[in-house]
């Protein structure tokens, strides 16, 4: 299950990698979240699935699951979400002051 | 620590002081407190003196970088004490007459007197180090300060241009000698000098001998002005006239000519040595001589002399080499003699031409210019001035009774001895010297008679001249006292300062006790020397005579092909060039730089995978698939290519949506619960975000992108969605460690919560997840920001 797991993280790699490199602001950030999602199943399966209960200690297993990975994602997930709130109103924004959400067209002109 | 280190750190540490003395005592001319630091280590070094040749030199060591061998280590012999002395002894004379030419008023002292100790320290580290490495430390710091003094005028775009002129071509020489020096250091195992030479018999065979030696060539041959490096002295003349005595005519370009004394026993003996440092130095001689004439500044006549008269000594220390090579240890004894010469005409340059820059700048300082065809005339009105002038440059031109005649009839002696003894074809070196001298006696007489004799211009000068305060007369005074003396005793400092320096260059040559002859003579009889000599006068006067009819000779050269436009051209080509290879890449798309990055990634972790051989996978641990889980899996990769295709913003945000709750679900099956928990309530706030943003943002287009770049935007995603599916693949098989899971299983002892993956968050991590509100909170301001403030048309915030 692992490398099944893998294999989808690798393409929400793909296609979060070819949204990223993409023209419009929104697909850009669509690409962000997508990537976000990749990572997380790929430290979970890094770390092997299904191995002992849930990380509560109410279940009184034998043996849990690494709760590190999960702590670690936790966290991840809060700050992607922060990420992905901070670049949708940028977007927001940048399309107010510059009319266009394309970046290709939101290049600085004073570059040398 | 030693009072040696101190010696050395002292013009350091005084700087922290000067600044404060410029502020709080503005009514005393700050070079007041200044000259106490000079004068000071002059006593200091003149204490050591004489270095005894057969007692050890002094070696006081600190530990610096040791597991580098790197040591703050200095030695103190007898090259080292000659530079230190001429070091102090022209800087406490060079302070004391910048009171005089710098002014109280309207001048940034603090800033001038800093760099000056910061020169003099760096110097002085120099020629006291032992260590190459700190040595290149030194080294790099005279570079630096006599940037800054250089562009003490900053103001001046002239200035600006000689401080980046200097600064390029000595960092660039300071770069390849450090190259150099580390090369020389991996053959013999250590930085030492002192320990280099003890095996410099061994070094002989290394294969980075010759290529240690060319990089340090290159460092000296740069610091010290040598063809064709010397196009940044000229230049350099746009610091203050006391700047230029000291740093580019005294010491700082001495700097070079030490380099090759000091590595003189490593590398002196090999050919190539011998000849590179002849070839460059005696090409340098002649063509700063013939430069020279054609200047009609004072100052850059003087560096142009300066440029010769350097590569006249470096030209000795090439022949000088030749004793310690095994081939002419018959000779040796005339070889030696060149060595001498080489220090003796160093000690005599340093003195002389102080001396007539201090003159220079006092007919500056008096007649407000320095421009020869202006002067003119100013003998009555300027007598000390004059008779400087005719001390200093009938010295330069090797004039009896003055001390540069000894050392250029020496010289002549050297490049006869190498003629006659090497057996090779060397004719070519002592009429390049011939040729050379009669230019150096022909500028020499452009000094002084053109300056002071002919017509007198009032009209031409900005200031009515007058001789210059008794203050800045009595350097150039002390100095050209010097000059004379040398003259009739030479040898008062032949035994004490000479003999050792040359011991120091050419170290095992004498047995111990056994002392090398040192005797300057003014008087051999008649020998070819002296004729030499006698043809320079005749043949000197006559091109000073006739220069108006052979000076269009300057104008052969197309001023397209000079050393001084092929430096500008290849520098402003350079920056046009690097300024259109940048453009090619640093075009101002998101979308370039971001494949630049990833690419990066795929290139460097990809190839470093391949390389290590690092893939391999292990299925034995992995756990069972159930159907709902291929479901899942199938649904999520389907919806990942689904978002790219779709053109409508609202099934691409439900179809982002979607692969979040699906996630949300694989946590679930994961044994995940908060990750279930909050990846929903994340994905919920999310998906409402992006419908907000939907709201506002215009519809999505299908992008009209070439096919090349769709193409390769395709291989660059599947390339990191590949490498990455890999890397993930073997990672799963290696467990290098121990997890460090099963300490959390003891959460509820240790903080009494029983879900593990909250107490690593709140207790174990809390700082952590502090720091995580923090950025939450952060990206809240920002969003609040954004939305909220803008900026009025007036330019204010509302």
């Amino acid at each position: 299950m692992e490398i099944l797991m893998t294999i989808v993280a690798g393409t929400l790699f793909t296609s979060g990698v070819y949204l990223i490199l993409s023209k419009t602001l929104l697909r850009i950030i669509m690409g962000l979240s997508l990537f976000t999602h990749g990572v997380h199943i790929m430290l979970m399966s890094i770390n092997g699935l299904k191995r002992g209960a849930a990380p509560l200690l109410e279940e009184q297993a034998a043996s849990y699951t690494d709760p590190v990975p999960q702590a670690l994602i936790l966290t991840s997930i809060v700050i992607s979400f922060s990420l992905t709130a901070f670049s949708l109103v940028l977007a927001y924004r940048t399309y107010k002051e510059h009319g266009t959400d394309d970046v290709e067209r939101l290049r600085g002109q004073d570059h040398e | 620590m030693s009072l040696l280190h101190f010696a050395v750190l002292l013009p350091f540490l005084y700087t922290i002081f000067v600044p404060l003395f410029f502020k709080k005592l503005p009514r005393i001319h700050t070079g007041w407190f200044v000259i106490v630091i000079p004068l000071l280590l002059f006593v200091y070094f003149l204490t050591n003196f004489p270095v005894q040749t057969d007692s050890p030199p002094i070696v006081h060591s600190v530990p610096w970088i040791a597991s580098a061998g790197i040591h703050f280590s200095l030695h103190l012999d007898g090259l080292a004490l000659l530079f230190a002395l001429i070091i102090t002894g022209i800087g406490t004379l060079v302070v004391l007459y910048s009171i005089y030419y710098m002014s109280m008023k309207r001048e940034a002292l603090h800033n001038f007197y800093v760099y000056l100790l910061l020169f003099m320290g760096a110097m002085l580290g120099i020629v006291l180090s032992d260590n190459l490495m700190v040595m290149y430390v030194f080294w790099e710091a005279t570079s630096v300060s006599s940037f800054l003094l250089i562009a003490y005028w900053y103001q001046r775009k002239k200035s600006r241009y000689g401080a980046q002129k200097a600064m390029l071509i000595t960092v660039f020489g300071g770069f390849a000698m450090l190259l150099g020096a580390l090369m020389i250091g991996t053959a013999a195992g250590t930085f030492s000098i002192r320990e280099i030479i003890g095996m410099r018999e061994t070094l002989a065979d290394h294969a980075l001998f010759l290529p240690a030696m060319l990089l340090i060539l290159l460092g000296a041959f740069t610091k010290s002005a040598q063809f064709p490096f010397h196009i940044w002295l000229p230049d350099a003349m746009e610091a203050p006239t006391p700047i230029s005595a000291f740093l580019h005519s005294a010491t700082m370009v001495k700097a070079g000519v030490y380099l090759v004394a000091r590595f003189t026993p490593v590398f002196g003996g090999d050919m190539n040595w011998f000849w590179i440092i002849a070839i460059v130095g005696t090409l340098t001689l002649f063509w700063g001589a013939f430069m020279a004439i054609r200047q009609t500044d004072l100052k850059a006549l003087l560096a142009y002399s300066t440029i010769s008269q350097l590569g006249l000594i470096m030209s000795l220390l090439g022949i000088g080499s030749l004793a310690l090579n095994p081939d002419f240890a018959a000779e040796a004894d005339w070889f030696e003699a060149a060595i001498l010469a080489a220090i003796f005409h160093l000690f005599n340059h340093s003195i002389f031409k102080g001396c007539l820059f201090m003159v220079v700048g006092i007919l500056d300082h008096e007649t407000g210019t320095r421009d020869i065809r202006k002067l003119g005339g100013l003998m009555s009105l300027m007598p000390v001035s004059f008779t400087l002038t005719v001390i200093g440059g009938l010295s330069m031109a090797g004039l009896p009774p003055f001390s540069g005649f000894l050392s250029k009839e020496m010289f002549f002696a050297g490049v006869l001895a190498a003629n006659t003894h090497t057996e090779q074809w060397t004719l070519w070196l002592p009429i390049a010297a011939w040729v050379a001298s009669i230019f150096t006696f022909a500028y020499c007489l452009i000094l002084v008679f053109k300056t002071f004799t002919g017509t007198y211009h009032p009209d031409r000068l900005d200031k009515k001249p007058h001789e210059a305060p008794i203050g800045m007369l009595i350097p150039p005074i002390v100095l050209a006292l010097i000059v004379v003396s040398a003259f009739f005793f030479p040898n008062l400092l032949s035994y004490n300062l000479f003999e050792p320096a040359i011991h120091s260059v050419l170290p095992g040559l004498r047995l111990p006790g056994e002392t090398f002859y040192v005797k300057i003579k003014a008087w051999h009889g008649l020998n070819t020397e002296l004729y030499m000599t006698i043809g320079i006068v005749v043949v000197g006067t006559l091109l000073y005579r006739t220069y108006k009819k052979w000076g269009d000779v300057y104008n052969l050269l197309p001023h397209k092909y000079t050393l001084g436009s092929l430096y500008d051209n290849g520098l402003a080509g350079a920056e046009k060039l690097s300024a259109r290879i940048t453009s090619t890449y640093m075009n101002g798309f998101l979308h370039s730089y971001l494949s630049y990055i990833f690419v990066f990634i795929i290139l460097l972790v990809g190839g470093s995978f391949v390389l290590l051989d690092a893939f391999g996978y292990d299925l034995s641990t992995n756990a069972e698939i159930g159907l709902y889980e291929y479901i899942l899996a199938g649904a999520i990769a389907v919806l990942a290519g689904f978002v790219i295709s779709v053109t409508s913003r609202l099934t691409a945000i439900i179809a982002v949506g979607a692969v979040g709750y699906l996630v949300s679900l694989l946590f679930v099956i994961f044994r995940a619960p908060d990750l279930a928990l909050t990846q929903l309530v994340v994905e919920t706030i999310t998906t409402a975000l992006f419908l907000l943003a939907f709201y506002f943002l215009p519809k999505l287009k299908t992008e009209v992108t070439r096919i090349r770049v769709k193409i390769s935007n395709l291989l660059i995603s599947v390339g990191i969605g590949a490498l990455f599916t890999l890397i993930g693949i073997a990672a799963q098989g290696s467990n290098q460690f121990k997890p460090v899971s099963e300490y959390f299983q003891n959460a509820y002892e240790l903080s009494g919560a029983k879900n593990m993956v909250n107490a690593i968050l709140v207790d174990f991590r809390a700082f952590d997840t502090m720091l995580e509100s923090v950025v939450l909170f952060t990206a809240g301001i920002g969003v609040y920001t954004l939305i909220k403030l803008r900026k009025s048309r007036k330019g204010g915030q509302q």
